[in-house]
């Protein structure tokens, strides 16, 4: 059993844990995730690892309600447990040498952007972090990146924050300014949204590094369930990545897999929904 | 000693009726009477050569058990059982007994073996029914052992340590214990229940089970060597990466590897009604291999609901290496064998609706024969050229095999491997190329079988044992 050590909502539908998981928190590196199952029948789902703390042996996870199990993870409080928390898996993001990288981050997709961000920050290299939300009333993290960044970029989709429009126009914009300014750009987000990034950058032709968050249950190469083409091969998520260079990777499929159990999905939130609805009734 | 029974059969196993099984997840075959227990023990001749003893991996005195089942101390043939397997109500339930014990047993000559499986079966089942007694707590003896894998071999290797005093560890990165015998082999060929009561057998013992550990990400062996102070570690993680059959049309949806489809019906119990795990019920399901677990995953598939479910194998019935028992288990179930066939390409659903857009519509096979035999002994199957035809599915389980998972290998220097990824060992203790770690299971030798892990564990606990009494 892991215990919650605190629990504070960012939006109305992303919420920030720390989970007690002191061997976690010492070996975690920025792009390596955990798997979480909420109590004894639960289901596996991945999280990517949003920050550790050496010192109370926490691990930070910062999730959008989006279905069943994340809405049961929602509802539990400080001081409760969750029953399975395993990790780091996955391979940590490749950072060193890097002198100036561009970090977009889309949505809760910012929250795994945010360590790569810090510890480049860290390592003094120039960081310009664009992050990009739906609108205003859902912006999270915005004084971590400030905080971080040696330059900070605000989208929002609707207007309502920042400059009106996508984090795609963003960095259309600095790289035409000057194509060469980053080693790098890393985007983490939805992955219609990292799509999108990619065909820019292919453009200017500057390396990107994209993370995925496939479908998968054990996260250490056993089911092969979140199994995706990178140039032209078949990869898996959880042992090979989940970061990869982005202009291999096949978005499309990596979408249409993604939505394999939309139905059942769909069907066990509302469920899960109305159970929360009915205690509260 | 009691008059012989000279039946050419063997006591029928008594088992679900097919027509109602494939409706549940419940064990299919039921398990021997006392009376029919007895009455197939006394087909035992007691050879004094006991050949069956040469086909048993890990020698178990199999005349010297039947003799007890035949006089109807089932507690006394346990306990010769127990003294050299650890796990006999699982290998009694998925050992391939017509190619080891009951291969070499003389009254298979003339009619069919002693049903040696089934008697180890039932006396496994009689003791774990009748024994209330908590296995003793051995006297610590001070030496700390970790064994990475909770599966036949580590639970094998583990026990032998235990009883020996030591304090063990085993590290498992699932959430539970038991390795391929809760995510793998299905409820209905292995109740949970059973694995289970070999864990808290163990635990009673005094061995620790730290689940949610994966060696090589949260730990390493050097760590757990250095800083925590194990003596020695045993290093029992199976072959559990999935192969893929690498032709177009693999990743669609509805597509998976019998690894995932079956972890997520045993281990995550998506047969439940109300599920948290997702699983697709398909109609129509090709499964890809002529192995136990393609078999599994058949059997799995028609549970779950499939109308048809096809075995699709590129040999023929003759080598099909599943056992037996499991392939005319499955064909009792409907189960339809496609044999000397082979996949070429699956095929997507061709359509504009985002929501029915890439999944599988089909499966494209041709037509193999049996040309000459290849390294294997086997005759190698041959394409028929022009011979393809589209099988009407929609979901397909690739059942190919699955090698050794590289996390240990790529996290511990030293440790040498083959070309096949395997864990390379040296003698029958299971010694690696480095000091004080030993592996054994399909860790070393690929997929194999359960009895042949726990065989290693075994062995590997003897010399653990002796490596550590001679410092």
């Amino acid at each position: 059993m892991y215990k919650i050590l605190k629990r504070r909502e960012l939006n109305s539908s992303v919420t920030l844990m720390e989970i007690e998981a002191p061997l976690i928190a010492r070996k975690a590196q920025p792009g390596q995730f955990i798997i979480l199952r909420v109590d004894e029948e639960g289901e596996r789902i991945p999280l990517t690892i949003a920050g550790t703390d050496t010192d109370t042996g926490a691990v930070t996870i910062i999730f959008q309600v989006v279905g069943a199990t994340t809405t049961l993870l929602n509802h539990k409080q400080e001081g409760e447990c969750i029953h399975d928390f395993v990790g780091p898996l996955g391979r940590p993001t490749e950072l060193e040498g890097l002198k100036s990288v561009c970090v977009v981050g889309g949505g809760v997709g910012c929250a795994i952007a945010l360590p790569v961000a810090k510890k480049l920050h860290k390592m003094g290299c120039k960081v310009t972090s664009i992050i990009g939300f739906r609108s205003k009333d859902i912006v999270i993290l915005e004084d971590e990146f400030e905080a971080c960044s040696d330059n900070l970029v605000r989208m929002s989709d609707d207007g309502t924050w920042g400059r009106h429009g996508l984090v795609t126009a963003a960095l259309e914009d600095l790289l035409t300014e000057d194509p060469k300014q980053f080693d790098e750009v890393i985007a983490i987000g939805p992955v219609i949204m990292m799509k999108f990034v990619c065909k820019v950058t292919e453009k200017y032709n500057v390396k990107t590094i994209i993370s995925m968050n496939p479908i998968m249950i054990d996260g250490t190469g056993m089911c092969g369930g979140c199994r995706l083409t990178v140039g032209g091969e078949t990869k898996f998520a959880c042992v090979d990545g989940p970061d990869f260079d982005g202009h291999l990777v096949d978005f499309d499929e990596a979408m249409s897999r993604g939505a394999m159990y939309r139905n059942f999905e769909q069907h066990a939130y509302e469920e899960t929904c109305n159970l929360f609805q009915k205690e509260v009734q | 000693m009691a008059k012989a029974n000279m039946s050419p059969v063997k006591n029928k196993m008594p088992q679900q009726d097919p027509a109602v099984r494939i409706r549940n997840f419940n064990e299919v075959a039921l398990g021997y009477t006392a009376e029919q227990a007895v009455d197939e023990a006394k087909r035992c001749l007691g050879c004094k050569a006991h050949p069956c003893m040469t086909g048993c991996p890990v020698s178990i005195k199999i005349p010297d058990f039947i003799a007890k089942v035949a006089e109807g101390d089932f507690e006394g043939a346990f306990q010769v059982i127990n003294q050299d397997s650890s796990l006999p109500a699982v290998c009694g339930r998925v050992c391939p007994q017509e190619s080891q014990c009951e291969k070499y047993c003389v009254r298979g000559i003339k009619g069919e073996p002693v049903g040696i499986g089934r008697l180890e079966r039932f006396v496994a089942d009689y003791h774990r029914e009748h024994c209330k007694e908590a296995p003793a707590k051995p006297e610590p003896n001070g030496h700390k052992v970790a064994i990475i894998g909770a599966g036949p071999a580590g639970l094998t290797c583990a026990g032998d340590l235990a009883r020996l005093g030591y304090d063990v560890t085993i590290f498992e990165a699932l959430h539970l214990a038991g390795g391929v015998l809760v995510y793998g082999i299905p409820e209905f060929r292995l109740p949970k229940a059973i694995v289970q009561k070999e864990v808290d057998n163990l635990v009673a013992m005094g061995v620790k089970v730290e689940t949610n550990m994966v060696i090589g990400r949260v730990l390493d062996i050097d760590e757990l060597m250095k800083d925590d102070g194990f003596e020695a570690v045993f290093i029992g993680t199976g072959a559990g990466l999935p192969r893929f059959l690498n032709i177009p049309g693999e990743n669609l949806k509805g597509v998976y590897s019998a690894n995932e489809f079956l972890t997520r019906t045993n281990l995550m119990k998506a047969y439940e009604k109300h599920p948290e795990t997702p699983i697709m019920h398909a109609k129509n399901v090709a499964v890809v291999g002529g192995g136990n677990v393609a078999m599994d995953a058949a059997r799995t598939a028609k549970r779950l609901g499939a109308e048809n479910v096809y075995i699709v194998y590129r040999r023929s019935e003759e080598e099909l290496p599943a056992r037996r028992e499991e392939v005319e288990h499955a064909k009792e179930e409907g189960v339809i064998f496609k044999l000397l066939n082979n996949p070429v390409e699956i095929l997507p659903t061709e359509t504009e609706d985002r929501a029915l857009k890439g999944f599988v519509a089909g499966m494209k096979c041709i037509r193999m024969e049996l040309g000459e035999p290849d390294a294997s002994g086997r005759r190698r199957p041959v394409e028929v050229p022009g011979s393809e035809f589209v099988l009407d599915v929609d979901s397909v389980i690739i059942a190919i095999g699955t090698s050794p998972n590289p996390l240990i290998r790529n996290t511990t220097e030293g440790l040498d491997t083959n070309n096949h990824g395997c864990i390379v060992t040296h003698g029958e203790g299971g010694e690696t190329s480095r000091t004080h770690v030993y592996a054994g299971g399909d860790a070393v030798t690929g997929a194999a079988t359960v009895i042949l892990a726990m065989g290693a564990g075994k062995h590997a606990a003897a010399a653990i044992h002796k490596q550590i009494m001679d410092k």
